[in-house]
């Protein structure tokens, strides 16, 4: 006699994450969980933890590409969740990048980004020889990761060729690669916005303060809040911050992350305020205003 | 719901949302058709009405229309859903995009799929998950050969629902004999293909005629709107229960204390205590626990993510499935399937390729295509090889016997994918049907599974029972007592009975001590077999002759023959005298008669000595079972 087990909405996504996290370590030699310390990140190290519980150590460790560039705070939390959970971390910063002094004001966002996350995530994955990179992308985010397979594959040069994609049946993964090449994976792909503030909401999962409205030093930048995090952000002539109750949809290099006016400063009234937001959370993100098919241009070069 | 300003009350609506939210089922399902047939429409108004699209992707959406659209600047949703640049270029979808929505009844993913037959494997790659096929018609234009193959790919894959989506009823004046002769075409398409629930719509995707609320242009209709329908279609499979299943994923070995077998149950229930049996290798134990983060569970059902740990030290490893011992899987390496070939190169027969089946991977090679059938018309044809999006019914053979169910039953246990050797392409996507045979038949030498795992798979120690004796003494008799109690007990036996063997395999045999010999020798080795394959055989024989017994029970390993005298003494057994053959031997009708003119060696060390006159048949029978069970 059979029961029913009635599984929940995030019941079922957690499973299938937690499926595809282990299938990656059953299946790789050499796997690492790309954390980028955002909301996402958050929820894929839960998982992650989930997944080979009882074992305090799982066996995919964590790999921060660091830019230079991360709001201070970001910095903290990741090492304080690295110590919290003892999970192997490794970080990365592009020393080219470093010694040329790119960043983000001077160099603008798209050379930033290019040379401190597509290049210094390509020299991490190859220099550690990683095989498979976990990502928290989701395919409501972007259209070109709508269309992206949870196992995507990657040349030995990084590449995602879009229109040769390996057709992915139920949840049936090929794994196989030769030596050189890689798979980056998703598996969040299924989950929305929603969903992982809902999952973080109802699984307690600690997040960066900044998610949270404060009172915080900003100014105006393109129609969008830009925080002074540090010196490094030039103020203009007779500009100066003025503090606003503001917090963040999403987090990334600080200069390049507008915040939004919001008073919501518990989970609750962030997701009471999304659930009437009418913009997408990526509308904060300056990199993604470059021409419209951006994002796949970038993630061809093998951005994730 | 508007903003909460008081915390509690954000809280309080918040923890409200999560229960609605986490209740609500998710439908997935695929939208097919052709270029024009409004598809982008379709989804891109779903969207827009479940306030899907946000204002900064709306005016994207806007802008981008009046740059790339092919709609005079108007909302082009093509443009949405075509996240490529190489698909807006082209003005053609070549991948799936998969889009996310909900209302207040259900969430929704949505696959976009290409119609195109060159990315016909991406369009299997999103029905392998949908629940639904929503599949769109011009209602200008009725059922075209893509329409047909549309279906039958859904229908490949396992699809049993379609909404046919007769769109752009407008355009034909919402004429009711239009929409009526293309679904009257269309039901019987699905009826050749096995689709059993078809709802067709009369549509204007972009006037939104029937697409959230029913039309006033369409009184003739009285059936669901298209979100209607999508809200409420009940896609549960009214399965049957195949027992559990669990595909061993990962084995968690942290430290010397904790051995867990983690994996997604593929179907059916677990509990612990529940006998298991682990498959292919038989080995059998009791589930201990049932191991996930948040604690021990009691019970686990279908698509749950845990960690089983056992009562027994086993040796299980990756690709093993954990089943029901009671209704466990079938196994076999030889099977007939149907194919989707999705290789830029030719399918070869003969040639090798890994098989990926649940969380196994083998090699495998196609030993035969017995036809191949067009994706357009599902006409069977000959075929020496498969080309690029052809579909096979084709014969395969793996190097080594794996678990499985049919694809009917089990998508996770039925449905695998070929992975070339050389290029780690996928090349081919495929339903099991059913076992060619059983495995171990042929190709023996090369099997993993002896004759213990065999056995195990069956839950029993391999015997053979010799009941020797006087001709009438009572073998027979209780021989059958005991197979039938056996049988019942749910043990896998069989008879060897000296008369019927005559029939056949001995037939050429007379009664001479050189055929009693060649008598025994023969019998003996079927009996052999017989318990390689794991069976409890029962060999009822008068077997007379000493050496010939030795000889038999030297074929066995220790323990395994019992040799089972039925003592009954001559004057009883001729006094019963069943077949009446005491009488014709006594005659002289009848030569080489044991016990007259022929001798019995009474045996000097056998297992059980079975007194027929001081015990009854249902007794003696007990004795052989508790014999056995002890």
């Amino acid at each position: 006699m059979t029961l029913p087990v009635d599984l929940s909405h995030l019941d079922r996504l957690e499973a299938e994450s937690i499926h595809i996290l282990r299938e990656v370590a059953a299946e790789f030699r050499n796997p690492v969980m790309l954390y980028s310390i955002g909301k996402d990140s958050s929820v894929l190290l839960h998982l992650l933890l989930k997944a080979f519980a009882p074992a305090r150590r799982p066996p995919i460790p964590l790999l921060h590409v660091d830019t230079g560039w991360k709001f201070r705070e970001m910095i903290a939390f990741r090492d304080r969740r690295a110590a919290e959970t003892g999970v192997e971390l490794r970080v990365h910063t592009n020393p080219e990048g470093v010694a040329q002094g790119i960043g983000p004001i001077s160099h603008g966002a798209t050379v930033h980004t290019d040379v401190m996350k597509t290049q210094a995530l390509k020299q991490a994955l190859d220099q550690h020889g990683f095989d498979a990179a976990i990502g928290g992308a989701r395919r409501d985010e972007e259209k070109s990761r709508a269309k992206e397979r949870i196992f995507s594959f990657r040349s030995a040069q990084h590449r995602w060729d879009p229109k040769c994609q390996r057709p992915e049946l139920w949840s049936l993964y090929n794994t196989r690669i030769h030596k050189g090449e890689s798979v980056r994976v998703f598996p969040l792909s299924n989950w929305t916005e929603l969903d992982i503030w809902l999952y973080i909401y109802r699984e307690q999962i600690p997040v960066p303060s900044l998610y949270f409205a404060a009172e915080r030093p900003v100014v105006e930048r393109d129609g969008a809040w830009i925080l002074v995090d540090d010196e490094r952000l030039p103020l203009r002539e007779g500009e100066s911050a003025q503090l606003r109750q503001v917090r963040f949809r999403t987090l990334g290099c600080y200069p390049l992350t507008g915040a939004i006016d919001s008073q919501a400063d518990t989970l609750e009234k962030i997701i009471a305020e999304m659930l009437v937001a009418t913009t997408s959370e990526r509308q904060g993100r300056v990199i993604d205003h470059d021409p419209s098919a951006s994002m796949e241009k970038k993630k061809q070069e093998g951005y994730f | 719901m508007g903003t909460p300003t008081h915390p509690d009350a954000a809280a309080v609506e918040v923890a409200a949302y999560l229960q609605r939210h986490e209740t609500k089922g998710l439908l997935r399902f695929i939208t097919c058709g052709s270029v024009d047939d409004g598809k982008s429409t379709l989804i891109g108004r779903l969207l827009h009405e479940s306030r899907a699209l946000f204002d900064d992707q709306l005016s994207t959406l806007e802008s981008d229309s009046r740059r790339h659209g092919t709609r005079n600047g108007e909302i082009d949703y093509a443009l949405l859903l075509d996240g490529l640049s190489a698909e807006r270029e082209q003005g053609i979808t070549i991948d799936v995009a998969y889009r996310f929505f909900s209302t207040d009844k259900r969430k929704f993913i949505v696959a976009d799929c290409p119609g195109h037959e060159q990315y016909t494997r991406n369009m299997a790659t999103g029905a392998s998950t949908a629940d639904v096929a929503v599949v769109l018609v011009d209602a200008r234009k009725g059922l075209l050969t893509q329409t047909r193959r549309h279906t039958y790919i859904a229908s490949l894959l396992g699809i049993r629902h379609v909404l046919l989506a007769v769109n752009k009823m407008d355009l034909v004046g919402f004429d009711a004999a239009v929409f009526d002769e293309i679904v009257a075409g269309y039901l019987e398409l699905a009826d050749q293909l096995g689709i059993g629930n078809v709802q067709a719509v009369p549509l204007s995707a972009l006037q939104g005629d029937n697409l959230i609320q029913r039309s006033p242009n369409t009184p003739w209709y009285d059936g669901p709107s298209v979100l209607e329908y999508l809200e409420n279609v009940d896609v549960s499979r009214d399965g049957t229960d195949i027992g559990f299943r669990l595909p061993v994923q990962y084995v968690n070995r942290p430290d010397q204390d904790f051995r867990g077998f983690a994996g997604t149950v593929a179907a059916g229930v677990v509990r612990p205590g529940d006998d298991i049996v682990v498959l292919p290798s038989g080995r059998r134990s009791k589930v201990e626990r049932i191991v996930t983060a948040g604690g021990d569970l009691a019970l686990a059902g279908e698509g749950q993510a845990v960690t089983l740990t056992l009562r027994d030290e086993l040796d299980i490893s990756r690709g093993d499935v954990i089943a029901d011992a009671h209704k466990p899987p079938q196994v076999s390496d030889q099977f007939a399937a149907h194919m989707l070939w999705m290789g830029e190169q030719a399918l070869l027969p003969g040639r090798p390729y890994w098989l990926k089946i649940g969380t196994r991977t083998v090699s495998a090679s196609i030993t035969e295509i017995k036809h191949k059938i067009d994706v357009n018309t599902q006409e069977a044809l000959a075929a020496k090889h498969l080309e690029l999006n052809e579909v096979g019914y084709c014969n395969l053979y793996l190097d080594q016997p794996v678990p499985f169910e049919s694809y009917a039953d089990s998508r996770t246990l039925g449905g695998f994918i070929l992975i070339d050797r050389q290029s780690n392409a996928t090349v081919a996507a495929g339903a099991l049907d059913f076992a060619l045979r059983r495995a171990g038949n042929i190709h023996w030498q090369h099997l993993d599974v002896d004759k213990t795992a065999r056995a195990r798979i069956k839950g029993q120690q391999p015997r053979v029972l010799w009941f020797t004796g006087l001709s009438g003494s009572g073998k027979s008799t209780i021989a059958n007592l005991v197979d039938k109690r056996l049988h019942a007990l749910g043990y896998h036996t069989f008879i060897l009975d000296g008369d019927n063997v005559r029939h056949g395999l001995n037939k050429d045999l007379g009664f001479t001590d050189e055929d009693r010999v060649e008598n025994i020798r023969r019998v003996a080795e079927v009996a052999k077999l017989m318990a390689d394959a794991g069976l409890i055989v029962l060999v009822s024989f008068i077997s007379p002759f000493r050496a010939e017994r030795r000889m038999a029970r030297e074929l066995f390993a220790p323990g395994e023959f019992v040799e089972v005298f039925i003592d009954t003494p001559l004057a009883v057994a001729e006094q019963r005298d069943v077949k009446g053959l005491y009488a014709k031997a006594r005659a002289g009708q009848l030569r080489n008669f044991t016990g007259i003119d022929s001798p019995y060696e009474v045996p000097e060390a056998a297992e059980l000595t079975l007194d027929t006159v001081s015990d009854d048949a249902e007794r003696l029978a007990q004795t052989v079972i508790d014999y056995l069970m002890g």
